[in-house]
């Protein structure tokens, strides 16, 4: 491996660093900024309190003013820090402010209130991270039902697309049959034509069914995926018939054939299939825009895309629950990253 | 914790997968034996193929037939029995300008403004896509510490929904967002990001290369690291430099790859919805109302629902896609 002298992949000088490695160091740190920067201000913003939110220009970190409970009074005083005219300056915490002119106390003296111009104080001020968006918006947005409607609609349309493409998949691989080549010519002309292509009718025939607002809606039309029986196939068609004539001589059922020789040999490709349908369906969109007009049927991402639409944005519930629908895709994402990043690279497919 | 418990915990949970497992398999079995029974071992194939075959026809082959019926049948019913037939006239509507390159001229001008949107849109996002993905591709195959970091870096936004991708971006463009904060801080103007027809058409391109570049990287990735490295050594002895053998090895090697990720990006850039929906909404104005947002408005978000029009668009769609798909065939088909 060191005698090789591979440029593009190795590194010029042995000793020093090449001009090349500093830019590619370089572009790759860029890169971590403007691929993770976004990310990270959204989850540092829904940390906010809501003044910190409407403040301009913005600050990197949650900030919160400190507050103080002063006896005699029942809420806690927020804490200024007050520059007098002689320069000395004190941390009071404000009882009112009346126009122009703020009213605070010292909190080890609350007898005596001072009255000073409200320029001459500003917040006492400490990081800090506030959970308010999050129940407020738990609260608010009806998370826990579009939550739950996600993962009905992920799992069952996942759980449904292995099994249904699987069993065309084995069909199409292992069989000679009449009419093989044309359902199989029939589904690869389809394999690019998405749904926004055959939305109105779709929608019709989801409405003849009778599954607007149904969850069935979302997750039967998409089940068939086209790319997945192809994927599944052609991973099938590597796995040797001999098997599949043992069991048989051994009494088995075409569907224990099926169910306990094929599918457990054809694992990896199901994964990457479970992985890609997790992706699809979590994420998806336009669909269920269509077919879910009522609140209580709302996936994650219609929702979410509701709630943004409404005319006054509350941006803080909105960063929190942008937060929260990314939170479950990033964890698979940590634990399955390899197989993720492989399946894609070897299929080509997203 | 410790280590064993883990272990026996795995056990017990996996033994508990397989039986629920092989009861299920049991379970169907008498069903199949059963209509294996009937049929013989000739039928099963059709009985595997039937569920797929059902939904793939109902939910996609009869729906496609049933755009035709849409597309060459008018009034705003949205029962095909309650359609007159007016044979082209949606076509005609969709397609009559006085002048193609002005869409005021045009009888459905936010059609044509629709395909001029999207074939701007088209062009700069997939010619920014393969630059910026060849480039990190070609960085991240050089000798790279923690490549699978920065692989992964560059790879997470493409799993993110194109809704939470919009909601981030939006946060930061708008008027009082973060870039307009780092503007002000720096002594500069606000921008009017989101407001101005330019700016919000060049960051609609500017989010969906960041939220899909990760994934043509990848593929890029792939195919550079498929080309043998001996190829290189070879070049080397015979004195070629670093541009030579980007040109005269890497980018011939590369190019079936580059034809499927050209392709690729193609066919997605054309169905762009999600991310300019809720990013700008098709705003400002018509800046950037893109084909599907098009059909969407025609056929389910506008009160009286021309269903005839949004099919006749989406077949003039379908056409594009399906040119585009068969060159992605062609292409693959080179490529092995």
């Amino acid at each position: 491996m060191s005698q090789r002298f591979t440029f593009l992949t190795a590194r010029r000088g042995r000793k020093r660093p090449h001009l090349t490695d500093v830019l590619s160091y370089l572009y790759l740190i860029a890169g971590v900024v403007v691929m993770f920067g976004p990310i990270l201000w959204l989850v540092l913003s829904s940390f906010k309190t809501t003044q910190e939110i409407a403040k301009f220009p913005p600050r990197f970190l949650p900030y919160q003013q400190q507050t103080i409970s002063v006896e005699g009074y029942e809420k806690p005083l927020p804490l200024f820090e007050v520059q007098f005219p002689d320069g000395s300056t004190r941390t009071l915490a404000q009882v009112r402010r009346v126009g122009l002119e703020a009213q605070l106390i010292d909190p080890q003296n609350p007898g005596e209130i001072i009255k000073v111009n409200i320029n001459q104080r500003k917040p006492v001020e400490k990081v800090a991270f506030t959970l308010d968006n999050y129940i407020e918006g738990i609260k608010s947005f009806d998370f826990g039902l579009y939550l739950w409607n996600s993962i009905v609609v992920t799992v069952v349309a996942t759980l449904l697309t292995l099994l249904v493409n699987s069993m065309a998949a084995f069909a199409l691989s292992k069989y000679r049959f009449r009419g093989r080549q044309t359902i199989f010519l029939i589904m690869i002309s389809t394999l690019m034509v998405p749904l926004s292509v055959v939305m109105v009718p779709v929608f019709l025939v989801i409405t003849k069914i009778g599954w607007n607002n149904n969850l069935l809606g979302v997750i039967i039309p998409a089940a068939a995926t086209p790319t997945g029986v192809f994927m599944l196939r052609q991973y099938m068609l590597t796995i040797p018939d001999e098997l599949i004539d043992a069991a048989r001589i051994d009494g088995a059922s075409e569907w224990r054939i099926y169910a306990q020789v094929i599918l457990p040999l054809a694992k990896p490709a199901i994964a990457v299939l479970a992985i890609f349908s997790v992706m699809w369906r979590w994420n998806d969109f336009l669909w269920p825009l269509i077919v879910l007009s009522r609140n209580e049927f709302f996936t994650l991402q219609v929702g979410l895309a509701s709630f943004q639409g409404e005319l006054n944005i509350q941006w803080n519930l909105i960063l929190a629950m942008t937060v929260l629908t990314l939170l479950p895709i990033t964890a698979v994402f940590g634990i399955l990253q390899r197989y993720i990043t492989t399946g894609i690279a070897t299929t080509g497919m997203k | 914790m410790s280590l064993a418990n883990l272990k026996t915990l795995r056990d017990t949970a996996d033994r508990f997968f397989t039986a629920v497992y092989d009861g299920l398999v049991a379970a169907v079995d008498f069903i199949f034996s059963f209509i294996q029974r009937l049929l013989g071992i000739k039928g099963m194939p059709y009985v595997f193929v039937l569920p797929n075959l059902l939904i793939f026809g109902i939910f996609i082959l009869f729906p496609m037939l049933l755009n035709f019926v849409y597309a060459f049948t008018g009034g705003t019913s949205f029962f095909p029995e309650q359609r007159p037939w007016v044979g082209t006239q949606n076509f005609e509507q969709l397609l009559t300008c006085k002048n193609y390159l002005d869409p005021n001229t045009c009888v459905e001008d936010l059609f044509w403004r629709a395909v001029y949107n999207t074939i701007w849109y088209v062009v700069f996002q997939v010619a920014g896509m393969v630059l910026i993905s060849l480039l990190t591709a070609l960085i991240l195959n050089r000798k790279i510490k923690a490549r699978g970091f920065f692989r992964s870096v560059f790879f997470y936004p493409v799993l993110l929904s194109p809704i939470v991708v919009s909601l981030i971006w939006k946060w930061i463009l708008q008027d009082t967002g973060a870039l307009n904060g780092i503007l002000t801080s720096l002594g500069y103007q606000k921008m009017p990001f989101l407001i101005n027809a330019q700016q919000a058409q060049f960051w609609v391109v500017m989010i969906s290369i960041w939220a899909f570049m990760g994934f043509y990287t990848l593929i890029l990735l792939a195919g550079l690291q498929s080309i043998p490295a001996d190829l290189y050594e070879a070049a080397a002895i015979d004195g070629a430099n670093p541009w030579q053998a980007f040109t005269r090895i890497t980018m011939p090697l590369l190019t079936p790859t580059m034809v499927v990720v050209v392709v690729l990006s193609l066919i997605r850039a054309v169905q762009v919805f999600d991310i300019a929906f809720v990013f700008t909404g098709g705003g400002p104005g018509t800046a950037t109302l893109f084909l599907v947002q098009f059909i969407y408005n025609y056929g389910f978000s506008s009160p009286n629902k021309l269903f005839g029009l949004a099919a006749a668009a989406s077949l003039v769609m379908a056409a594009v896609l399906i040119i585009l798909t068969g060159i992605q065939l062609l292409a693959r088909r080179e490529e092995n």
